[in-house]
């Protein structure tokens, strides 16, 4: 039996997992609050998690109440009316503040157009190499290669710091902190989706065991369109695609917004879809190259010609990195239902601004950048207001599913977990009757999760991600079996219309028994 | 996936084994990197954007390229000018201006939906 390695034990005031936008703002925002941050990525702070590896719009509008309006307005019917105009106002004024900041403080290079920084989208590893860079001035300390493994609580419950393993050196480590910072992205199980794999839902996994909450599970069906041999998704210039059928018929209906079933539906069918982007004329195939780089390497490297060719494409599981759902938001600051855990990014639910509906990176990133700012503001300001005795408080270890069970479980709840939650027919084109046996097929995994001999090093981020991705799921099949109507992204087969008296966001949490109930102020304002 | 790290290009600083954010390198024992777990890479193209030798390249493709593929074919991909090609395009690397300047993508609009024959 290997022994564990001599401990790293390290202190901090704030402690920031996750080292994508959102933990890269809240790291900043701690730090020029006056807190002593350490901020643990489980891959690279600078290339880890969707945004590095690609580029995304950004929601930046102007300050004018007009174009406001609009832009609140624009998505709140496709959300199925569950965003908050307050919600979504802050975001704006934030994004605001922190694209102009990015631009001066960390000198990106927006594009000029018409002698004016064009603010509207940022290029991603260049975004995020700047953030690294500015997060470091800002006298943030960086681990990288570091998966939080548990939350560490004192004996009150409140979240007194983390313990995790550093793989590239196999030691493990633990970091008594004031407060954490949850901003480990959403779920995408491993799909292979464009920088995605590092997201495998384990900051929810983390919360929940300390008692924190969910909303906004059953919105996890996102599918992001991607050439069928290639891992990137880039489902918005696809707006410019023409569908076809294997044998050269138009495939009617398809389209990459409001028809990607069409396309689902003929994947599971036949297993094939063509498309070419023929729509785009000269200038907006210019503009798309220059916007997205990433978006041509499949092709370029492959020979095909995406505007006349006609390739393959499949459609590739986003889950909760695309959908809305993450951890609950309690207060301005991102708090959540537990003392000293705050929440950012996809790992905290998107409902707020968005409803039931993203897709796209502009809403997400906007998120996750204004989310990020208030998280680690609040969790400076709370770490400050514990005084000098918080780095003397007992600490009680949280973790349990996925780490004492054997490697082989490990494996094996991966694979049950993919082949339960990656199909069409179970995870986008929903119907209650296969729901309820693919959440039985979970929660089976679940039990194996639960037992077994203490695991440590590798296989223990291994098998912690499996339980995540496991825990994930089950409160997605959970809460998409509690709306019984199709709203936002969350579609029941059997229940296609709009119900009125479900329109209130659905909160879940449990680990081995899982619960799910209307938020607690929807049910009152239902009530009044 | 990443398929080739070549031996005559890289100058063993690490780069690669540090930025991947899926851990997919280890330290080989004459200081290049292996590709330890290919499984793991997850297609995102980081590592070949951070190479400053232009030393690696990921082919485009979700799983291993085919025994042999071009792909897997470093002199042809140095022939067609592919090894450090993603590097070029978002203009990284000395006396190159960064591609993020030009990045202004077209509008978007309203989705087109394929019609019917």
């Amino acid at each position: 039996m290997p022994t564990e390695p001599t401990p790293l034990d390290l202190t901090a005031d704030v402690v920031v997992a996750g080292g994508g936008p959102a933990g890269a703002w809240a790291a900043l925002a701690a730090a020029q609050s006056g807190a002593d941050v350490l901020l643990l990525d489980k891959g690279y702070c600078g290339t880890s998690g969707p945004t590095a590896s690609g580029g995304t719009g950004v929601w930046y509008v102007r300050p004018d109440p007009e174009d406001r309006e609009k832009a609140m307005a624009s998505r709140e019917a496709l959300g199925g009316h569950l965003a908050d105009r307050r919600w979504a106002a802050r975001v704006l004024d934030q994004t605001y503040e922190n694209m102009h900041r990015l631009g001066t403080e960390a000198r990106y290079p927006f594009p000029v157009v018409d002698g004016e920084p064009y603010r509207r989208g940022v290029q991603g590893p260049e975004y995020m190499r700047r953030m690294r860079s500015w997060i470091r001035r800002a006298g943030v300390r960086i681990l990288d290669h570091s998966p939080v493994l548990e939350l560490l609580t004192d004996p009150s419950g409140a979240v007194a710091g983390v313990r995790g393993h550093r793989r590239q050196h196999d030691m493990a480590y633990r970091v008594r902190a004031g407060a954490v910072v949850l901003a480990t992205g959403g779920c995408a199980f491993l799909s292979k989706a464009l920088g995605c794999d590092v997201d495998t839902g384990d900051g929810a996994l983390y919360a929940a065991e300390v008692g924190a909450e969910l909303s906004g599970m059953e919105f996890s069906n996102a599918y992001g369109i991607a050439p069928a041999f290639a891992s990137v998704t880039k489902t918005a210039y696809y707006n410019f695609a023409t569908f076809f059928r294997a044998d050269g018929s138009l495939l009617a209906g398809a389209s990459s917004q409001g028809g990607r079933a069409v396309i689902a539906a003929e994947l599971m069918r036949t297993g094939t879809v063509l498309c070419s982007l023929d729509q785009a004329t000269p200038e907006q195939q210019a503009g798309m190259r220059l916007g997205q780089p990433n978006f041509f390497l499949p092709f370029d490297r492959l020979g095909i010609d995406p505007f006349t060719d006609r390739f393959p494409v499949t459609l590739l599981l986003e889950g909760t990195v695309r959908g809305t759902g993450g951890i609950r938001i309690t207060d301005d600051e991102c708090a959540t239902t537990v003392p000293g855990l705050y929440a950012a990014g996809d790992a905290a639910t998107r409902e707020l601004i968005c409803g039931g509906f993203t897709g796209g990176g502009s809403h997400n990133a906007a998120w996750a950048m204004s989310s990020g700012t208030w998280a680690g503001r609040g969790a400076a300001r709370f770490a400050a207001t514990l005084g000098g005795g918080s780095a003397r408080r007992r600490l009680v270890a949280t973790g349990e599913a996925g780490l004492r069970s054997g490697a082989e479980v490990a494996e094996e709840a991966i694979l049950s977990v993919r082949e339960q939650v990656h199909p069409y027919e179970k995870n986008y084109l929903r119907h209650g009757d296969r729901l309820r046996p693919a959440l039985a097929e979970l929660d089976g995994a679940w039990s194996g999760l639960r037992g077994g001999a203490a695991v440590r090093g590798a296989a223990a981020i291994r098998s912690r991600q499996a339980a995540a991705m496991v825990a994930h799921a089950r409160w997605m099949y959970t809460s998409a079996l509690a709306r019984t109507e199709s709203r936002g992204m969350a579609r029941r087969e059997e229940f296609p219309e709009l119900d009125p008296a479900q329109h209130h966001r659905l909160t879940v949490g449990g680990l081995d028994r899982i619960w799910v109930r209307p938020e607690a102020g929807a049910r009152q304002a239902v009530a009044s | 996936m990443i398929e080739i790290v070549s031996t005559e290009r890289c100058v063993t600083c690490d780069v690669c084994i540090a930025v991947c954010p899926t851990n997919v390198f280890d330290r080989g024992p004459d200081g290049v990197p292996v590709i330890a777990r290919q499984d793991d890479c997850q297609t995102c193209f980081m590592c070949e954007a951070h190479c400053p030798a232009d030393a690696l390249f990921v082919a485009p493709l979700r799983q291993p390229a085919e025994a042999g593929s071009p792909l897997r074919d470093e002199a042809h991909l140095t022939e067609n000018g592919l090894l450090g090609s993603y590097r070029k395009e978002i203009g990284w690397g000395r006396g190159r201006k960064p591609g993020a300047r030009l990045a202004v993508g077209p509008e978007l609009g309203f989705a087109r939906t394929t019609p019917r024959a």
